[in-house]
C-alpha cells in the first residue's frame, strides 16, 4: 500500500503534489498478479514513451499544450520531449484553449498530427466548440474531404481534493458525439497501446486519462515495450475472468472492480471484470457475450449518474441480452453533486470498493435491493 | 496618374491618420510613434519591430476619394476582366438563391454575400491553388473566388449529392479540399483559430517537415465580419499568429452590423485595424467597396504573410445589401451607402 504511495511520490515534482493527501493506495497489488512479466512501467512513462516513438516515426506528429515544453509537462507527461524534438515540434501554448485547440484542428485539416494536451479535460470545455464542431464533425460535412487526425488527451475525472471545478468526468459528454472516439486507458498496457492507437488514427480521438493513475505501475511484457506496439479501438479487454456477474468500468474504476472481484470471490461469488478501454466505439459484442454467460451485470464509473456510460451500456445489454438477465442491472455512478472538497465528502462522492461489492451482492440476491430513488 | 503603391516600407511608417471626418481626429504621428516607443523602451524593448508597429488606411496614402479615382492601381485589361467576371459571378448567384429560397426551393440557414463581392475578389483572386480560404456562413462567395465550380456549390444548397459536399454540409459548411477551402463554419470566431491552425500547417511543412513551395510559405486568410471582433478566439489567434509569425492574413469584412445590432453598439473601440499593432501586427483598413483598393492592400499583405514576415489585420469597410439571412427582416438598418463595388469598377 505504501509501495504505491511512495512510487507516486518519488516520480519527481509535481503540480500540486505535496499539497494533495493521497487516498491509500491498496489497489495497486491485488490488481496486478495477472501477468507473468518480469518488467513494470508507470502509467506516466507508458504515455512518455508512446509519445516519444510515435514521434520519432512520424515527423507530422507534434505536442500543443500548457507546460508541456519546457516544464516538461503539467504531469510531466512530456518530459524530455521538447529536448529530443525541439520547440517546433514541442509548443508551449498561452493559456487559450479555444485559440490553441483550434489551431490544432486546422493543422490536422492540412494533414498535420497534433496532439493537444489539456492541462485537465475540465479546461477543454474552453474549447469544446472546436473539438465538436470543427473536429468530430468535418469529415461528415465534407463529405470525407477533410478528415482531422487529431489527438486531445489530459487527465480527467476526480482527483484528490482539487474542488468541483476540476473533478468532472467527460466520457460520456464526448462520447455523445458522432464523429469523436473516446479512449479510456487504465494500465501502462493500455496507456501504451491506445495511445498509440489513437495517434496513428485519421479521426479526432479524445483519450481520457486518470492523474492518480499516472505514478501506478503496472508489469509490461516484451511485445507491450515494442515500439511497434498497438492496441485496437473498440475492444475491450476481459481483465478478470468469471461466472457470476459481469462488472463493467473503465479507467480507475478498473482497479476498484479487480479489488472488489477479489473479495467477493472469497465470499463465492466470481466475478468477470470488464475493461472497456473503448468508450466510442463501446464493445458492446463483449459486453454482452459476458452477461450473457453471467446473468448479471454492474456497471462501474467515476462520473455523474445521469445520462452517463452506465446508462448506455444497460439500454445495450436491454437491447441485446435481456432474457440473459437473472436480475436488474445495477449502476454505481459518482454521486450528482459537484464534487465536493472535504476529504471525506469526496470520498462519499465516488465510488468506492465497498460499493461495487455491496452493488454485486445485491444483483446476486444476497442482500437486499436498495429503494428507488427519486 | 501613378497610385500611391502600398510597398512593406509603408507598413513600417509611424502611426498615419484615418481619411475622413466620421471618425476621431488624426493621431498626431509624431507623438504617438514616439509616446509609444518610449513605453516600450521602459518596458524593456527587446522587440524593436514593436516600435514601428501601425495601423494605416489606405485612404489616407491614395487620397480621398475624388482623387482615388484617378489614383488607382493599373491593373491590366485581363486582370480588370477576371475580377469583373468574379464580381458579377458572385452577385449573380446570390440573387439566384435568393430566388430559390424564396420559391421554397432552397431552405435552412442561407446568408448572402451582395455588397461585398469587392472584398472576396480583391483577396481570392491573388492566392494560388495551395494557398487557403476559411470562411464563415457567408461563404458561397468565397467558395466561387476559390474556385469551386458554381454548379456545384449551387447544388451543395439544394442538399444534391452532386454538390460539393455531397449535401452533407449546406450553406454554411462549404469544403472543397481540391481548392483548400477550409469551410464554412457556422459559430461566428470558429474559423479563425482553424484558419492560423492551416497557416501553422504551412509553416510546420517549411520548417520541419522541409517541404517548400517555390513560391514560398502558402498564405492562408480567414475572413470574418465585426461581430466576430469582440470574440475571444479572434484575440487568442491574433496573439498567437503574431507570436509565432504564422503566414495568415486577418481579413475583416466589416459591414457595419451583426444580424440586427449595430458594430457601434456593440464595440467599445470601432476601429478594428487598430487592434493589430496591439498584438504587434500592422492594421490596415481599406474601403471595402473598391477592388482595385482591396486588392493593393491584398497583395501586400499575402506577399509579407509569403515571405515569412507574419500576419496582417486588414479592415475592409463593406456593406451587405441584403439582411443578414434571408430570414432576416433586416428592419433595423437604414439604406445609406450607394456604393455599389460591381460598377465603381466599370468606371
Amino acid at each position: 500500500m505504501l509501495g504505491a504511495a511512495r512510487r507516486q511520490l518519488g516520480s519527481g515534482p509535481m503540480l500540486g503534489q505535496v499539497l494533495r493527501r493521497l487516498r491509500p493506495a491498496a489497489a495497486a497489488e491485488a490488481a496486478r498478479g495477472y501477468s507473468a512479466a518480469a518488467k513494470e512501467m508507470t502509467v506516466r512513462d507508458a504515455l512518455n514513451s508512446a509519445l516519444d516513438e510515435e514521434m520519432s516515426a512520424d515527423p507530422s506528429v507534434f505536442l500543443m499544450g500548457e507546460e508541456v515544453g519546457e516544464y516538461q509537462g503539467a504531469y510531466k507527461i512530456s518530459k524530455g520531449l521538447l529536448d529530443k524534438y525541439g520547440p517546433d515540434r514541442v509548443l508551449d501554448t498561452p493559456i487559450t484553449e479555444a485559440g490553441f485547440t483550434g489551431i490544432g484542428v486546422g493543422a490536422a485539416y492540412q494533414g498535420l498530427r497534433p496532439i493537444v494536451e489539456f492541462m485537465t479535460f475540465n479546461f477543454s470545455m474552453q474549447a469544446i466548440d472546436h473539438i465538436i464542431n470543427s473536429a468530430a464533425k468535418s469529415n461528415y460535412m465534407s463529405a470525407g474531404q477533410i478528415s482531422v487526425p487529431i489527438v486531445f488527451r489530459g487527465p480527467n475525472g476526480a482527483a484528490a481534493g482539487v474542488g468541483a471545478q476540476h473533478s468532472q468526468c467527460y466520457a460520456a459528454w464526448y462520447a455523445h458525439v458522432p464523429g469523436l472516439k473516446v479512449l479510456t486507458p487504465y494500465s501502462a498496457e493500455d496507456a501504451r497501446g491506445l495511445l498509440k492507437a489513437a495517434i496513428r488514427d485519421p479521426d479526432p480521438v479524445i483519450f481520457l486519462e486518470n492523474e492518480l493513475l499516472y505514478g501506478e505501475s503496472f508489469p509490461v511484457s516484451a511485445e507491450v515495450l515494442d515500439s511497434s506496439f498497438c492496441l485496437p479501438i473498440g475492444k475491450a479487454k476481459i481483465e478478470r475472468e468469471g461466472k457470476d456477474v459481469t462488472i463493467t468500468t473503465y479507467s480507475k474504476m478498473v482497479g476498484y472492480a479487480l479489488q472488489a472481484a477479489e473479495i467477493l470471490s472469497k465470499e463465492g461469488i466470481s466475478a468477470e471484470v470488464i475493461n472497456l478501454r473503448s468508450i466510442r466505439p463501446l464493445d458492446r459484442a463483449a459486453i454482452n457475450a459476458s452477461v450473457r454467460k453471467t446473468n448479471r451485470l454492474v456497471t462501474v464509473e467515476e462520473g455523474f449518474p445521469q445520462h452517463g456510460i452506465g446508462a448506455e451500456i444497460c439500454m445495450s445489454v436491454v437491447e441485446e441480452s435481456f432474457e440473459y438477465l437473472d436480475a436488474p442491472i445495477e449502476r454505481i455512478a459518482g454521486a450528482d453533486v459537484p464534487m465536493p472538497y472535504a476529504a471525506n465528502l469526496e470520498r462519499m462522492a465516488v465510488p468506492q470498493v465497498d460499493d461495487i461489492v455491496r452493488a454485486v451482492k445485491r444483483v446476486c440476491y444476497r442482500a437486499v435491493p436498495m429503494a428507488a430513488t427519486a | 496618374m501613378a497610385a500611391a503603391s502600398f510597398t512593406a516600407a509603408k507598413f513600417l511608417a509611424p502611426v498615419a491618420a484615418r481619411s475622413g471626418g466620421e471618425r476621431a481626429p488624426p493621431l498626431p504621428a509624431g507623438a504617438s510613434s514616439s509616446s509609444f516607443a518610449r513605453a516600450l523602451r521602459r518596458g524593456g524593448a527587446h522587440h524593436p519591430r514593436l516600435r514601428t508597429a501601425l495601423a494605416v488606411s489606405s485612404d489616407v496614402l491614395a487620397g480621398n476619394k475624388a482623387q482615388a479615382a484617378a489614383a488607382h492601381p493599373a491593373v491590366t485589361r485581363e486582370e480588370a476582366l477576371e475580377l469583373y467576371e468574379d464580381m458579377v459571378l458572385g452577385r449573380v448567384f446570390e440573387d439566384m438563391c435568393a430566388q430559390m429560397y424564396y420559391r421554397g426551393k432552397m431552405f435552412g440557414f442561407v446568408h448572402l454575400y451582395n455588397g461585398q463581392e469587392a472584398v472576396s475578389t480583391g483577396f481570392i483572386k491573388l492566392l494560388n491553388q495551395a494557398d487557403c480560404v476559411v470562411s464563415t456562413y457567408r461563404d458561397h462567395v468565397h467558395a466561387l473566388s476559390k474556385g469551386v465550380p458554381a454548379r456545384s456549390v449551387m447544388a451543395e444548397l439544394f442538399g444534391k449529392a452532386t454538390g460539393c459536399c455531397r449535401g452533407q454540409g449546406g450553406s454554411m459548411h462549404m469544403f472543397s479540399a481540391p481548392h483548400n477551402l477550409l469551410g464554412g463554419f457556422a459559430f461566428i470566431g470558429e474559423g479563425i483559430p482553424v484558419a492560423t491552425g492551416a497557416a501553422f500547417a504551412a509553416k510546420y511543412r517549411h520548417e520541419v517537415l522541409k517541404q517548400s513551395g517555390p513560391d514560398g510559405l502558402d498564405v492562408t486568410l480567414a475572413f470574418f465580419g465585426d461581430g466576430t471582433c469582440n470574440n475571444g478566439q479572434f484575440f487568442e489567434c491574433l496573439n498567437m499568429a503574431q507570436l509565432w509569425k504564422l503566414p495568415i492574413v486577418f481579413v475583416v469584412e466589416n459591414n457595419l452590423w451583426a444580424i440586427g445590432m449595430s458594430h457601434l453598439r456593440a464595440t467599445s473601440d470601432p476601429e478594428i485595424y487598430k487592434k493589430g499593432p496591439a498584438f504587434g501586427m500592422p492594421g490596415v483598413h481599406v474601403d471595402g467597396m473598391d477592388v482595385l483598393k482591396v486588392r493593393e492592400v491584398a497583395k501586400e499583405a499575402i506577399e509579407r504573410a509569403r515571405r515569412g514576415e507574419g500576419p496582417t489585420l486588414v479592415e475592409c469597410e463593406t456593406y451587405r445589401f441584403r439582411g443578414h439571412s434571408l430570414a432576416d427582416p433586416d428592419e433595423l438598418r437604414k439604406p445609406g451607402k450607394n456604393y455599389f463595388p460591381i460598377s465603381a469598377l466599370l468606371h
